[in-house]
């Protein structure tokens, strides 16, 4: 039920993304989203894209320092309140939430949040009892 | 002011002989007490007798590091321990720090020999010294404690840090000679600085600057920020501390304490003696030192021996400034490290051959130490906050082990340049 993240580290130098992405572009690769955390000396870019073995090799290959990491996408409704209504079941179950972030879906009105939580399992477990979709991997690549 | 007219003005003649006697001295001390010293001897096939005069030192043994660290703690041992008084260390807890154990005799040596040095600034009976050397295991506050109690200065014990405590008591008590790190003096000036306080206004006169290499331009620049005359010192634990050589007030080169601590200069690839003007490996015999004698203890600092008459009239001969080193090691505000002792640490702590940057600066006035370390699969994660742990984890285990401050900051992999498949360890941006 888990979707897997690929995420890359980068010195905070110029040049370092564009470098990632190309090397992506080059080897035909759709990112669908991704989110950046920085410090003030590196920072670790987690991309959802359509192929993470070959995204990762490639980027292997390149010289980049490459992990890929089991999290899950929950569809919420894009309105007022759908992303707190989330939020309220991840709390009251208290889901440790390590990160998220969110992207729009093209085709609905639905958004996308992307959650790395301690225990995936009972996230999804939780989530899906609420009625939540939590999508799966197909279902993520075909976005 | 010359402390000890006999000894240090003594002709040559009569400081061979003296060597000469004291050798022989050390040599059967050594030979029947300190079983390392034995099997070392025996391995060159040199007996006590065949020590005839100062010459003779050549037919000796060396001693490295790596001897001190392999006897640890007590096996350079030449008396019994009731007749140890004190012991201090080197810096850094990693592997064996070197031991030096000193008998009531040592530290009467210890206080003359420091005494001698702050003579050379004319310290007297009305001086305030502010020691702001650390005290502790390591051997720059108390040497400097010692000479200043047997001068009969009045001695402030402040120790090392506490920047702001430093302006106040100086200012308070009126010091007269400060004794710090060089780098530390300027941090102190700069700080001063900032808080509009004047070195013109202080009565402090002179200062006594060691354990780190230091130059003639920041000589310049301490005496223009401090308006005091500014003295090179210099020591070493193995030895015993400060007070194995200093400058005299024409400042050109330090005279070392050769009728306590004999010196040679090598070549560091032969271990063949060089003449006087030659420049090499700077090699020292402990002369009289009765807890832990020291054989040819080879120093790895680079200089060269002046053997001139010195306008001071002191008769001993001086070494100059140091010029480099023959390994590695680096002084970090004092502090002596090696690269082999922070690729262990990060060895031990994330279980593979790291690749690693030490890179060195002085940032103001006070070297800053940065620890580049390449990120790679194994210790990568996709959360921040655990890659900071990692970063904290590691600078906090180098200040335990090494008591230098580091900030450790990872980096993308193969970004450390490697010559020829070999990273290059050490970036040493000083310019000192």
């Amino acid at each position: 039920m888990s979707i897997k993240q690929i995420s890359i580290f980068l010195e905070n130098k110029a040049g370092r993304l564009y470098e990632v992405s190309s090397a992506l572009g080059d080897a035909n690769i759709d990112i669908h989203a991704l989110s950046l955390a920085d410090t003030s000396d590196f920072g670790i870019l987690r991309l959802i894209v359509n192929q993470p073995e070959k995204a990762s090799t490639t980027l292997k290959e390149k010289g980049f320092t490459v992990g890929i990491t089991e999290v899950i996408a929950v569809e919420v409704e894009d309105k007022p309140g759908g992303f707190a209504k989330v939020m309220k079941i991840m709390q009251d179950a208290k889901i440790n939430i390590e990160y998220m972030y969110a992207f729009v879906e093209k085709t609905k009105d639905n958004a996308i949040v992307i959650f790395r939580v301690d225990n995936i399992e009972t996230a999804i477990n939780t989530l899906e009892k609420k009625g939540l979709h939590i999508l799966r991997e197909a279902e993520v690549l075909d976005l | 002011m010359i402390w000890d007219k006999k000894h240090e003005t003594m002709p040559n003649d009569d400081l061979r002989a003296l060597q000469s006697q004291r050798l022989k001295d050390v040599v059967s001390r050594v030979y029947n007490n300190v079983p390392f010293y034995k099997k070392k001897m025996d391995e060159l096939g040199v007996k006590p007798e065949d020590i005839k005069s100062i010459d003779d030192i050549v037919k000796l043994p060396f001693t490295t590091k790596e001897d001190m660290r392999e006897v640890f703690p007590y096996g350079l041992l030449a008396t019994e321990m009731e007749n140890i008084v004190e012991i201090h260390t080197s810096s850094g807890t990693t592997g064996k720090p070197v031991v030096d154990a000193y008998t009531q005799g040592d530290i009467d040596v210890w206080s003359e020999v420091m005494a001698r040095t702050m003579s050379m600034g004319d310290v007297g009976k009305n001086d305030i010294v502010q020691n702001a050397y650390g005290y502790g295991l390591f051997t720059g506050g108390l040497g400097v404690h010692y000479g200043a109690r047997k001068i009969g200065a009045n001695i402030i014990p402040i120790s090392g840090g506490n920047t702001k405590r430093q302006l106040k008591v100086l200012q308070d008590f009126k010091s007269t000679v400060m004794t710090c790190t060089p780098s530390y003096c300027l941090y102190l000036a700069e700080y001063a600085r900032e808080n509009g306080i004047d070195f013109k206004d202080l009565p402090v006169r002179v200062g006594f600057f060691g354990a780190e290499p230091w130059s003639e331009n920041m000589r310049k620049e301490i005496e223009a920020k401090l308006h005091l005359k500014a003295y090179d010192i210099y020591g070493l634990t193995e030895i015993i501390g400060p007070g194995v050589a200093a400058e005299c007030e024409h400042q050109n080169g330090l005279h070392i304490f050769e009728d306590h601590f004999y010196p040679e200069i090598i070549n560091p690839e032969t271990g063949e003696q060089l003449k006087d003007g030659e420049k090499g490996e700077l090699v020292i015999t402990t002369l009289t030192k009765e807890g832990t004698p020291i054989l040819r203890y080879r120093i790895r600092d680079i200089t060269f021996l002046m053997p001139e008459a010195c306008k001071c009239g002191r008769s001993f001969r001086r070494m100059h400034r140091l010029m480099g080193r023959t390994d590695d090691m680096l002084i970090i505000r004092g502090v002596n490290v090696f690269p082999s002792q922070i690729e262990q640490i990060l060895f031990r702590m994330e279980g593979i051959e790291p690749h690693y940057q030490l890179v060195v600066s002085r940032d103001g006035q006070l070297d800053s130490l940065e620890v580049q370390v390449e990120m790679n699969e194994r210790i990568f994660s996709d959360e921040i906050k655990k890659l900071e742990e990692m970063e904290k984890a590691i600078a906090k285990e180098i200040a335990y082990e090494l008591a230098v401050h580091a900030t450790v900051k990872l980096v993308e992999p193969k970004s450390i340049a490697r010559s020829e498949g070999k990273a290059k360890r050490v970036i040493d941006n000083r310019n000192i």
